[in-house]
């Protein structure tokens, strides 16, 4: 009984399908030799690749895509461990709530957030530059962080810090010697899922963004609003294959399931 | 509980052992070290939401731009016309029919993946949970190419027969509602899958050992045990997809709007920032209401699976 029918195998190949048809197509269209939309019947050609070349603003927004990424991943690690071994281990009052807003980011839905902040930057004088970009990441990609490092913090074996402090270590040595490193495979987890979710996000940074400093999936996104071409598609293209490839990669190492599932144990 | 007393242990046995350099347990070390994140959630989080809230009963006239007077216009605007109404409905009528399309489809492939022998499991498993990490407007971006320039998906169902003329996905519903599904399915089928992890195909195999049939086992077995998988899916698709930006203003166009892509023209557009806010104060107080209400529950009502 614990097989799947010749039923449930259909079923499967379809959903599968219905899953890769629209990223197949864009890959195939990207390839075409024409000079509009078309499946690359004619022959495969790699003009709308290099066409990307003529075209540094979408290098640009790459480049400024992944420095976010970075600079807020680690800027929301270094808020979130503290608060997350806070939670883990110690019981204070106010540790709920304390909880439930480092986590409330999930519940807002982006463009509410894009709203709240374009107001609040454009009255503080933030608007439109790269550090609001960073703060404005940094809260909606804290909650993924916090999450994979929480559990970690959880999960850990107190034992081993007592007998570091026992034998005279100093808090910090503790910390740093000790449960930094049996909490790392959470923190690295923690880092990168905040990472894709930086990269990946449109609708708030469509709000605070500017020509001068926005993100690729921005770029891409008002480029399409205009007019759809083989070129969003090669760049597109492009960002499917360095995607999949990052992904292989996170699979090998950490396990692509323990990161989504969130089963931050080692 | 059992953290706290290993806890209270330790911290008798520190102060038996000679001093350590910093006197342990504070009290207010954990506020100390979530202070961080405190400000700046404070500053960063709070401030501008109430400061939209504080926008949204703000007026705005054409010709003198914002004016900071307090009142409840645009919420009465809203409640009075149609047009938003019409918005709304259609907003949460796509939220509705994709949160039903991921779990009749999700939930099935969830349970197919759990059975299915590696390595075939992590392989599908990649494919399934890999559109996650493509970007929401690459994966768009194929839907629009399905349905509108090459016509796709249009070709197939006229060359297997299934329909004589062809129909408009781009600028309709029914694009949206598809494009959405797709990008939203993963959240159901992972969902079911921790949820199928805690279930033990061994129960299976007793209760078909004792004579139950297969669908038997199906509705007797499996599915009450994956019931709280699918609500908690459903709760996480219908918020993503009620809010959804991207997918409905590349599919839908400027002319089918929902509430996201309302309050994003606006904003952007029409520069009517007041009305703009208070169509995302409206979404995010929805948006609330329907996660805490349904989470509270669904715990409450399937309390024994969660302990």
């Amino acid at each position: 009984m614990n097989r799947n029918g010749p039923l449930a195998l259909i079923f499967h190949c379809l959903f599968l399908g219905f899953l890769l048809a629209p990223i197949l197509i864009v890959c195939a269209v990207a390839f075409t030799s024409q000079g509009y939309l078309s499946l690359p019947t004619e022959g495969l050609s790699l003009r709308w690749f290099r066409a990307i070349g003529d075209n540094p603003e979408f290098i640009r927004a790459f480049k400024d895509s992944l420095l976010l990424g970075a600079v807020s991943s680690t800027l929301a690690i270094l808020v979130a461990v503290p608060a997350a071994l806070a939670i883990a281990r110690h019981q204070f009052f106010g540790r709920e709530a304390i909880q439930a807003l480092f986590l409330s980011p999930l519940m807002v839905p982006h463009i509410v957030l894009g709203i709240a902040f374009l107001r609040f930057f454009t009255m503080i004088g933030l608007g439109g530059t790269f550090a609001g970009l960073v703060l404005s990441h940094v809260i909606i990609i804290l909650p993924f962080a916090l999450r994979l490092i929480l559990a970690a913090s959880t999960g850990m074996d107190r034992a081993v810090e007592n007998a570091a402090a026992s034998l005279g270590a100093s808090s910090w040595t503790c910390f740093r010697r000790v449960t930094l490193p049996l909490i790392l495979p959470g923190v690295a987890s923690g880092w990168v899922l905040a990472f894709i979710n930086s990269f990946d996000e449109v609708t708030m940074t469509v709000f605070i963004a500017s020509p001068e400093t926005t993100t690729l999936p921005v770029r891409l996104f008002l480029y399409i609003q205009d007019n759809i071409d083989p070129l969003v598609a090669a760049v597109s293209a492009v960002l499917i294959f360095l995607t999949v490839a990052a992904m292989l990669v996170l699979d090998r190492v950490y396990g692509l399931e323990r990161l989504l599932v969130g089963k931050g144990r080692d | 509980m059992a953290a706290s007393t290993e806890t209270h242990l330790s911290g008798t046995k520190a102060s038996a052992a000679p001093p350590p350099r910093r006197p342990r347990r504070w009290p207010w070390v954990p506020y100390l070290l979530s202070a961080p994140g405190l400000a700046l959630f404070a500053v960063l989080l709070l401030v501008p939401l109430v400061m939209t809230f504080l926008l949204s009963l703000n007026s705005f006239s054409f010709y003198g731009g914002i004016e900071d007077v307090w009142q409840l216009g645009n919420y009465t605007d809203i409640i009075a016309d149609s047009y938003f109404h019409e918005v709304f409905l259609r907003t949460f009528r796509i939220a509705a029919l994709v949160t039903l399309l991921c779990a009749v489809f999700g939930a099935p492939e969830a349970y197919i993946l759990r059975r299915m022998k590696s390595p075939w499991r992590g392989l599908c498993l990649l494919i399934v949970l890999g559109p996650l990490l493509i970007s929401v407007v690459s994966r768009t971006l194929g839907w629009a190419l399905l349905f509108g320039s090459t016509g796709l998906v249009n070709q197939g169902l006229m060359a297997l027969g299934l329909i004589a003329t062809p129909i408009e996905f781009m600028y309709t519903e029914t694009g949206v509602v598809i494009a959405l599904t797709h990008v939203l399915v993963p959240f159901m089928v992972l969902s079911v899958w921790a949820s199928l992890q805690r279930l033990d195909p061994q129960v299976e195999n007793a209760a078909l050992s004792l004579g139950a049939g297969p669908l038997t086992v199906m509705r007797r077995v499996v599915l009450p045990q994956i019931v709280p998988g699918i609500l908690s899916g459903s709760i996480i698709v219908f918020a993503l997809a009620a809010s959804a930006f991207a997918t409905p203003a590349i599919i839908g166009g400027r002319r089918l709007k929902v509430a996201a892509t309302l309050a994003y023209d606006e904003f952007l557009n029409t520069l009517n920032w007041p009305l703009g806010a208070t169509v995302a104060v409206l979404l995010l107080i929805a948006n609330v209401v329907i996660i805490v209400g349904c989470n509270r529950l669904v715990e409450r009502r399937y309390k024994q699976v969660f302990e």
